[in-house]
């Protein structure tokens, strides 16, 4: 399997001293890959930096083995690459069909952006009925699909997901891990996944990576991490 | 009777070129959550490059282009050269900056046209035509108003019906987010400083045939009148702007005309005063929600 998301040695945070320290790592093409850890290890700094929202004092990113040093954010979406920010990032502001049209704007191929727009509606049906409501009038469950629906309107091959869990039902997360192994198996999405709700991250996960202090402890199958008794208590704590 | 109708058309058409300007702030507004006290020394710069362009071509129509692509210029130059590089925690920082163009663009006026006023022209007669013996518009009224209704209705198309404006609206709303979804949020701020510029550009041009004319300073009271009715309007809303304009256009023309028109100066700084006092904190309330 050829490898679509590479990190070397990435070091990076907000100030002085660092969050994330010389993070390495590999997502071949079409996997799921589970980032997990405490909160504050550096989950969500770690998708910031690959989007380019964090500057990186050390390290590089490649996509398709292309660095992306210095590229803008505004240009990754051309890569192929989308982020579903912590927070899930509706623009409250506008309304269904705008945030969803948004995610489609840079392409060329307008025909193509309008029947990934279509998809997106067949996928998330109750979106269907709210296309002119505003972002701020859904509910949690219902910007969550907001979001995804709209980083799926560019059509990405990488997808950076942020918790996409949070403040969801089991039912509705379990729901948005089938999924995410549906788009993988049909399409050959690679997915990024960020996830405190560790056990269903790993259901669909085939590879899990566990971030510490902002250091990577333990990357391997998820298997192994789910079934890996030691492994589990030691980094994941159950 | 007469009187009053005469004073409520004449307030009426001042107040759509006050609407026009308190539109270009609202886009400002809207765009960099920033009162652009340089818009009317930005808009009377326009306006001479108008001047320029009439004087040595005879046409009016030139000049009025020259004035709108001068002003989508000096609007990018501003926010490129000078506005980007305000620190925009402080809202006391942006004013004071803007405060200094004001007075860098009147002065570098002042050098190349001097101080002194300069004939406005207008495109049609601005006798008014009388109804029943009262005089009502003039043909220059009815073309103030058209301008500015098409300027409402291209506005209006371009933030609700393209790509553009729904780009322009999400950079303003979710800079970040709308970087991760591939909007080049900084040209969005450019072109909606470039946009507010034409516009205030053109509200010059319609609002200085009716006033003394052409000078560095043309525009102060004008600004402060259009402040008033951004304020009023909410700031944040462009049909707000206008019913603004209107409103403080109405009480202008009747200050003016039953009280003298000595105290209109200072009837539009009391009224902003009482707006002020009345909507305390209006101005960056919509800041504080945005933060929340
Ligand atoms: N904008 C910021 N400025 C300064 N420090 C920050 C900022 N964002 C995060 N940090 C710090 O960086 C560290 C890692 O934060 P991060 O948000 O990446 O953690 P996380 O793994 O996503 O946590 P969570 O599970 O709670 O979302 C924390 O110590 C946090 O305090
Ligand atoms: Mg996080």
């Amino acid at each position: 399997m050829s490898e679509l998301l590479r990190v070397e040695g990435l070091t990076a945070g907000y100030g002085a001293a660092p969050v994330l320290h010389e993070v390495d790592l590999s997502v071949p093409a079409g996997t799921i890959a589970a980032v997990l850890g405490a909160n504050g290890a550096g989950k969500t700094t770690l998708l910031r930096t690959l989007s380019g929202l964090v500057r990186p004092s050390a390290g590089r990113v490649l996509l398709d083995g292309r660095p992306l040093t210095g590229v803008p954010v505004e240009k990754l979406v051309h890569l192929g690459m989308a982020h579903v920010p912590e927070g899930r990032g509706v623009v409250a502001e506008l309304t269904v069909e705008e945030n969803l049209r948004l995610g489609g704007l840079w392409r060329r191929d307008r025909a193509d952006a309008n029947k990934a727009l279509a998809e997106v509606y067949e996928l998330f049906e109750p979106l269907a009925k709210r296309r002119r409501s505003a972002g701020h009038q859904l509910s949690g469950g219902e910007r969550q699909m907001l979001a995804l629906g709209r980083a799926l309107v560019a059509r990405p091959r990488l997808l950076l997901l942020d918790e996409p869990s949070l403040g969801l039902a089991p039912k509705v997360t379990a729901q948005i891990m089938a999924l995410l192994k549906q788009l993988r198996d049909r399409t050959g999405l690679t997915v990024l996944l960020v996830e405190q709700n560790v056990r269903s991250a790993l259901s669909v996960a085939d590879t899990g990576v566990v971030l510490a202090l902002g250091r990577v402890v333990a990357a391997t199958g998820a298997d192994r991490l789910r079934d890996d008794e030691e492994l589990r208590h030691a980094y994941l704590g159950f | 009777m007469d009187r009053f109708v005469f004073l409520t058309f004449d307030g009426l058409s001042k107040g759509a070129v006050l609407a026009a300007f308190a539109l270009a702030l609202v886009l400002i507004w809207r765009a960099a959550r920033i009162v652009n006290f340089a818009q009317g020394a930005m808009a009377v710069a326009a306006a001479y490059a108008a001047y320029t362009v009439t004087t040595a071509t005879g046409s009016y129509w030139l000049g009025l282009l020259a004035a709108l692509v001068g002003g989508l210029l000096l609007g990018a130059l501003v926010e490129r050269a000078v506005m980007r590089f305000v620190d925009h925690r402080s809202p006391l920082a942006e004013v004071i900056v803007a405060l200094g163009l004001v007075l860098v663009v009147q002065a570098a006026l002042g050098m190349v046209y001097g101080n002194e006023f300069r004939a406005a022209a207008a495109p049609f007669s601005r006798t008014a035509l009388e109804v029943g013996g009262v005089p009502l518009l003039s043909r220059y009224d009815l073309f103030v108003f058209g301008a500015v209704l098409l300027v409402l209705l291209g506005l209006a198309l371009l933030f609700t019906r393209t790509g553009v404006g729904l780009r322009m609206r999400a950079a303003a709303f979710a800079p970040e987010v709308s970087r991760l979804l591939g909007v080049n949020v900084g040209g969005m701020l450019t072109l909606g400083w470039a946009l507010a510029s034409a516009v205030g550009a053109l509200a010059a041009m319609l609002v200085l045939p009716t006033e003394l004319g052409l000078h560095p300073h043309a525009m102060d009271l004008v600004f402060v009148s259009a402040f008033t009715a951004a304020v009023v309007g909410g700031l944040d809303s462009p049909p707000g702007a206008v019913v603004g304009g209107l409103s403080v256009g109405l009480i202008l023309s009747y200050v003016s005309g039953y009280l003298g028109s000595d105290v209109t100066p200072m009837a539009v700084l009391a009224l902003l005063l009482v707006v002020l006092l009345v909507r305390p904190g209006g101005l960056f309330a919509a800041t504080v929600a945005r933060q929340a």
